[in-house]
């Protein structure tokens, strides 16, 4: 901080330009509902915390609804998705492990981040006693509450993070850039050169062949083949349009796999979706309107579906997905080729 | 229209193996044998047929030859590719300018369609009036054009404990240049008025975009205001969706997490808001466990682009233009050494052109290649005096934890038949 600091004085900016300019009677006054709609981040020191609480039992019940398909019952991380327990005292080993309870210096970042941001595909739909409840039941999952521990705003500013003093402020201009600015060498300036390592040894790099989307027509001849195994005459869906589909499909990917060993995710895998009874996945925990449906035995059929994906909300009241709906209708029709081109 | 234009090569095809010198050499024998070259000697179909009219393409996308210039990710890197990052294709531009349709695209929460006219910009926080702008308005302050490079902090990243991804575009292709047109942020800021804030020296914006994200980063009033930008064009035209139109922040030299997309909010603060992508992500790790947080400023970097491992040599021995890309967020890069022998001697290289501070400059070794194996390396200074530090350098203070901020000098290895190879040397 220091150093910035002193360049502010030297060069003297800070009030001069920002005071002395004229207005010019832009825009409009911010109305105070405007400014409470949209200022909801909470500063280090606890303000900015709406009134409210939550428990470390209740949280663990959201969080298994809401939060597990990515990070683990026990916040331990599913695939890729972030680790938010564990890890403690490993930030200086040769892998360290990053999580809410080893590496995060705030439990306002916490918060904030879950209230604002989380859970990912349905953002900003928690309320603030769920959030205080996941937060809770966060940090009890790095054992740093009891399970009889209650967060509210009363005790937040109380607490304090493992980590609190793990970070220090940007030393390079100190460390580094003392050092590494004398006139470089330019000849003789090492005695010999040894390769020490090779990135085509790891061979992690992309094909590119694969991945920059030239080669569609060749990807879409290849869905053609299954026709081979017998029934030729129940014509499968057009190939191009399952493979636009497989691209619409991206943005569903996050929450839903497909295909050999499929898992349910944040919603349940589609393999053999259309033809399926609703909300019958077998692990997967379905809203009430889809528990509904398959009690009444509802199955999934392309009009059906063309109509959740249009509007998913508005299809099904309470639907846990968090995805707003495809607004064209070539991306429902690609997107239901793709679907049907899936086996059970 | 199609198939008005039949060819038979693409640059990827010509490129592919080791043949692909060979290829072009015989070419030019049959030629000198007295066989003419029958693209010259009999008549093409583009010198006889017609065209693409004026109507048929409104706004043109790269020819098809060059299909495989594209942004690329490497899907293991990530969750999932709506919270992700994919590469510019460094290695098969030239010059320095980006253009938007292949720079690259980081979202927290994938890139929304966010409309001019439902765009909303408050200013709220320690300010004399909070104010609410429309995107009309901000087209009504002076603005101005500047030309800066965008990196992510995490560009270079997965080199730390050794050469791993084969392709510059991998290594280093998390930076874009372009040229920004907006308002300068202090402009907005003194509309709303900053004499409710007292004393600027320690005072903060927070800084949030639209999207679902919500990612927002705290600035120090310095940066504010002194040279940020509220941008609304990129390269002449509007911001692509990926790049936050309608409007973005953009925060010259400094990393590219802080450069909000779909800017939607300032706040006037008298601390750091701490959050998430200034906590848990965007800081350094360090050997003993304690980490580096307000790391902003990129330090200066180079990398040579061309050849590459996904830009090989395709031509025998001969002239040779060895380029690549150097950048500094402290100001002007003023020189760029390139050495051939894994940095046992150097020599300086051309710059294309002066660049703009903060800016990429592209530079350029127009030299001889004796066919023989080379070890590739680039080395920028900037008008500060530092210089670009070996991969060594920076363990030695670092580790090879930070994940961010990786600046080291690179090495390729060129191979006699042209192909290269991403390498750590001694």
């Amino acid at each position: 901080m220091s150093r910035f600091l002193k360049v502010i004085c030297a060069a003297s900016v800070l009030a001069a330009p920002a005071l002395a300019q004229e207005k010019l009677g832009l825009g409009r006054a911010a109305l105070p509902d405007e400014i409470a709609a949209w200022d909801v981040d909470v500063l280090p020191d606890g303000r900015g915390l709406p009134e409210g609480r939550g428990d470390v039992l209740t949280g663990e019940e959201i969080f298994a609804e809401s939060c597990a398909s990515c990070h683990g019952d026990f916040a331990e991380g599913v695939d890729n998705w972030p680790v938010l327990a564990g890890g403690f005292d490993t930030l200086g080993d040769k892998d360290p492990v990053k999580t809410v309870g080893s590496y995060w210096p705030r439990l306002s970042t916490l918060w904030d981040y879950v209230h604002r941001s989380m859970p990912f595909g349905a953002a900003q739909t928690l309320s603030d006693d769920e959030v205080y409840a996941i937060t809770a039941y966060i940090l009890y999952s790095n054992d740093l509450v009891d399970e009889d521990f209650e967060l509210s705003h009363e005790n937040f500013a109380e607490f304090e993070m493992y980590n609190a003093n793990g970070f220090i402020i940007d030393d390079r201009p100190e460390t580094e850039y003392t050092l590494w600015r004398d006139e470089p060498c330019m000849e003789n300036c090492k005695d010999s050169v040894e390769i020490t390592m090779r990135a085509s040894v790891l061979n992690v790099t992309p094909d590119e062949e694969t991945d920059d989307g030239t080669d569609e027509a060749s990807a879409a001849g290849a869905v053609e083949t299954p026709g081979t195994t017998g029934t030729t005459d129940v014509p499968g869906p057009d190939p191009e349009l399952v493979a636009a589909g497989e691209k619409v499909f991206r943005k569903c990917k996050a929450c839903h796999m497909v295909g050999d060993g499929a898992k349910n995710r944040s919603g349940p895998h589609l393999n053999g979706v259309i033809g399926r009874v609703f909300g019958t996945v077998e692990g997967f925990k379905y809203s009430k309107g889809f528990v509904a449906a398959a009690e009444e035995g509802r199955i999934w059929d392309a009009a059906s579906m063309a109509e959740f994906l249009a509007k998913p909300k508005a299809y099904m009241k309470g639907t846990k997905m968090g995805f707003a709906g495809l607004k064209k209708d070539d991306d429902i029709a690609a997107i239901l080729a793709y679907l049907q081109s899936l086996d059970g | 229209m199609d198939d008005l234009f039949k060819s038979t090569t693409s640059r990827r095809a010509f490129l592919r193996g080791s043949a692909a010198a060979v290829a072009g050499s015989v070419a030019g024998t049959a030629a000198m044998a007295g066989d003419g070259d029958p693209l010259i000697t009999e008549v093409q179909d583009w010198a006889s047929l017609t065209g693409v009219g004026v109507d048929e393409v409104p706004y043109g996308l790269p020819i098809r030859f060059e299909a495989d210039v594209v942004r690329r990710n490497v899907e293991w890197l990530t969750a999932s590719p709506i919270s992700s990052i994919n590469f510019t294709p460094i290695h098969a531009l030239d010059g320095t300018i980006t253009p938007q349709g292949c720079a690259f695209e980081r979202h927290h929460s994938g890139a929304i369609e966010l409309s001019k006219q439902d765009y909303r910009l408050m200013i709220n926080g320690l300010v004399d009036q909070p104010l609410v702008f429309s995107y009309e308005d901000l087209e009504r302050f002076p603005r101005e054009n500047h030309v800066y490079f965008c990196e992510c902090a995490a560009n270079t990243g997965m080199e730390w404990a050794g050469a791993q991804l084969n392709g510059v575009q991998f290594t280093h292709g998390m930076i874009h240049n372009m040229e920004y047109t907006g308002v300068p942020l202090r402009s907005l800021l003194n509309e709303a008025g900053l004499g409710a804030a007292g004393d600027l020296s320690d005072k903060w914006i927070y800084v949030e975009g639209a999207d679902a994200s919500s990612n927002g980063r705290s600035i120090p009033m310095e940066k504010a205001l002194d040279d940020v930008l509220v941008a609304f064009k990129a390269n002449g035209e509007a911001l692509r969706m990926e790049h936050g139109y309608p409007v973005r922040l953009v925060v010259p030299g400094w990393e590219g997490n802080m450069w909000i997309k779909w800017l939607r909010r300032i706040e006037v603060s008298d601390m750091a808001v701490e959050s998430r992508e200034e906590t848990s992500k965007y800081t350094d790790l360090l050997e003993d466990g304690t980490a580096r947080k307000w790391t902003w400023v990129m330090d200066a970097k180079s990398v040579i682009t061309q050849p590459s491992p996904q830009s090989p040599i395709s031509h025998g021995p001969g002239p040779i233009v060895i380029s690549g890309l150097a950048w500094s967020g402290h100001g002007r890069i003023t020189r760029v050494d390139v050495s051939r022998d894994g940095g046992m001697t150097w020599e300086t290289a051309r710059l294309g052109k002066q660049g703009d501070a903060k800016a990429l400059t592209r530079f350029y070794l127009d030299t001889e290649w004796d066919g023989g194996e080379m070890l590739l390396q680039a080395r920028a200074m900037d008008e500060t005096g530092y210089v670009q530090p070996t991969k060594d350098q920076l363990r030695a203070l670092r580790g090879e934890n930070s994940v961010y901020h990786n600046n080291c000098i690179q090495t390729w290895h060129v191979k006699t038949n042209g192909e290269a190879e991403n390498v750590e040397v001694s």
